[in-house]
């Protein structure tokens, strides 16, 4: 059975089902207030949820039962007294080691917690860059979405930052230092584009099996790094629209990645009111369209960067993608088929599974 | 002392009481009180630059007051989410 995590405006939904079938309505959590991103922490089988209450503000809350009682973690703000305050937190991400999860949000910030998710301390070495340098703020806020360990090692992180760039750690967040080297900020002047920092990175995901490449959905341009962020060689070459939020790499093959293409940053929905997710099984050389059981006819459709998913654990690699629609898409085969999970939620923000 | 009223969620959080009586010469001293007094509250109303949240209302005796609005013993301040969403 695969548990979907579906994070949505409206409140946390978990659907239970298998591959190929529209999975069941369980709990609903958090009615009303928008929940930004959950999941089920495989170390300790806790559920984490992130939730931006319009009234109350961002926290994040804990629970073993999503139908049981709900805890409030401590720690997730900024120093009392300043001149910021928590906006939201976009994304939560287990760590290495058994109960530790980090959570990256707006104003670009990064809380680590080493106890399953009940308290949380923020990242003060990179908070530091952020007051001391001119990080500007993306469509979406100054907001820090990606978090990806490094298998087997704790000390090693990097964090993406939309749109301060990427930054890269090896002695567990002491010290950081930019990785952007080849990315191009085509939405700056022609002179500034190539030496800019202000760098609107979308999603960011870590091929497990080999650790030093990543993939990357930029904000326009799709990216690949072999060298562990320290640079970065354009993919995007034979995608209908190298615009987009979400990116997925297959766990089991480094080559393999999918992107689900938007029209362009002035009109983001899927293309020609198709639906379709893209598939490179040759590390961006080439890129197959997967779009069998999805609309292909009068489907806008626009999939946030969290909304987008692998199912961990799962085998064959299930895939599950969500739209501000309120549709819930899957594949029990990599990408080659789609079924429709779930229609007419609200808008989904983010998709976490596991089996 | 002043009186402050709240409801849910903020009441759960401040030890199932809907009204207190809290002492301070401003609003954002008797926040900072009721904070004091109920940490489960922190965050919730103040956000970290001491600043009432956006989307949260105060009202003094009726009208609407801001963290620096006076307060004295008889005063009561409802704390309220605003009218706002989507």
């Amino acid at each position: 059975m695969t548990e979907l995590l579906v994070s949505t405006k409206k409140g946390l939904f978990v659907l239970d089902g298998e591959p190929g079938e529209a999975f069941a309505p369980g709990a609903r959590a958090f009615a009303g207030e928008p929940v930004e991103h959950a999941l089920r922490d495989p170390h300790s089988g806790r559920l984490i949820a992130s939730v931006t209450s319009a009234f109350y503000g961002p926290k994040i809350w804990y629970a073993d039962d999503p139908e049981g009682e709900w805890n409030e973690a401590d720690g997730v703000a900024l120093p009392d007294g300043g001149d910021a305050a928590l906006e939201r937190i976009w994304v939560i991400a287990t760590g290495e080691e058994d109960g530790t999860l980090y959570a990256g949000g707006d104003p670009g910030v990064l809380f680590e917690s080493r106890d399953a998710g009940a308290t949380w301390e923020l990242n003060r070495a990179l908070w530091e860059h952020k007051a001391q340098e001119d990080w500007q703020p993306g469509g979406g806020g100054l907001c820090l979405h990606s978090i990806l360990p490094w298998p087997g090692d704790p000390d090693r992180l990097t964090v993406a930052v939309s749109a301060a760039g990427v930054w890269l750690t090896e002695d567990r967040g002491k010290t950081w230092r930019r990785g952007n080297k080849g990315l191009l900020a085509r939405y700056l002047p022609e002179a500034d584009q190539e030496q800019s920092t202000a760098l609107c990175v979308h999603h960011l995901e870590r091929a497990p099996l080999r650790p030093e490449r990543m993939f990357m959905q930029f904000h326009g341009g799709v990216y690949r790094s072999d060298d562990a962020g320290e640079s970065w060689t354009d993919i995007g070459a034979g995608l209908p629209s190298d615009f987009g939020f979400p990116i997925v790499v297959d766990p089991t093959d480094p080559d393999s990645a999918y992107v689900i293409p938007l029209n362009a940053d002035m009109d983001r929905v899927t293309p020609e009111g198709r639906v379709r997710v893209y598939e490179t099984r040759d590390a961006g050389a080439s890129w197959s369209a997967r779009g069998e059981g999805l609309p292909q006819q009068e489907a806008y459709l626009t999939v946030l960067r969290q909304a987008f998913c692998r199912c961990a654990g799962g085998a064959p690699l299930e895939l599950y993608f969500g739209a501000t629609s309120g549709d819930v898409f899957g594949s029990g085969d990599a990408g080659a088929s789609w079924f429709t999970v779930a229609t007419r939620l609200p808008p989904v923000h983010a998709v976490t599974g596991a089996r | 002392m002043a009186v402050i009223r709240v409801r849910e969620p903020l009441k759960k959080l401040a030890g199932g009481q809907s009204e207190q009586a809290i002492d301070g010469t401003t609003v954002a001293e008797l926040l900072r009180e009721l904070e004091r007094t109920h940490p489960a509250i922190g965050g919730w109303i103040l956000d970290e630059r001491g600043q009432v949240r956006r989307h949260i209302n105060v009202f003094v005796n009726g009208e609407r007051g801001e963290e620096s609005t006076a307060v004295g013993a008889d005063d009561r301040i409802d704390i309220l989410p605003a009218i706002s969403g989507g």
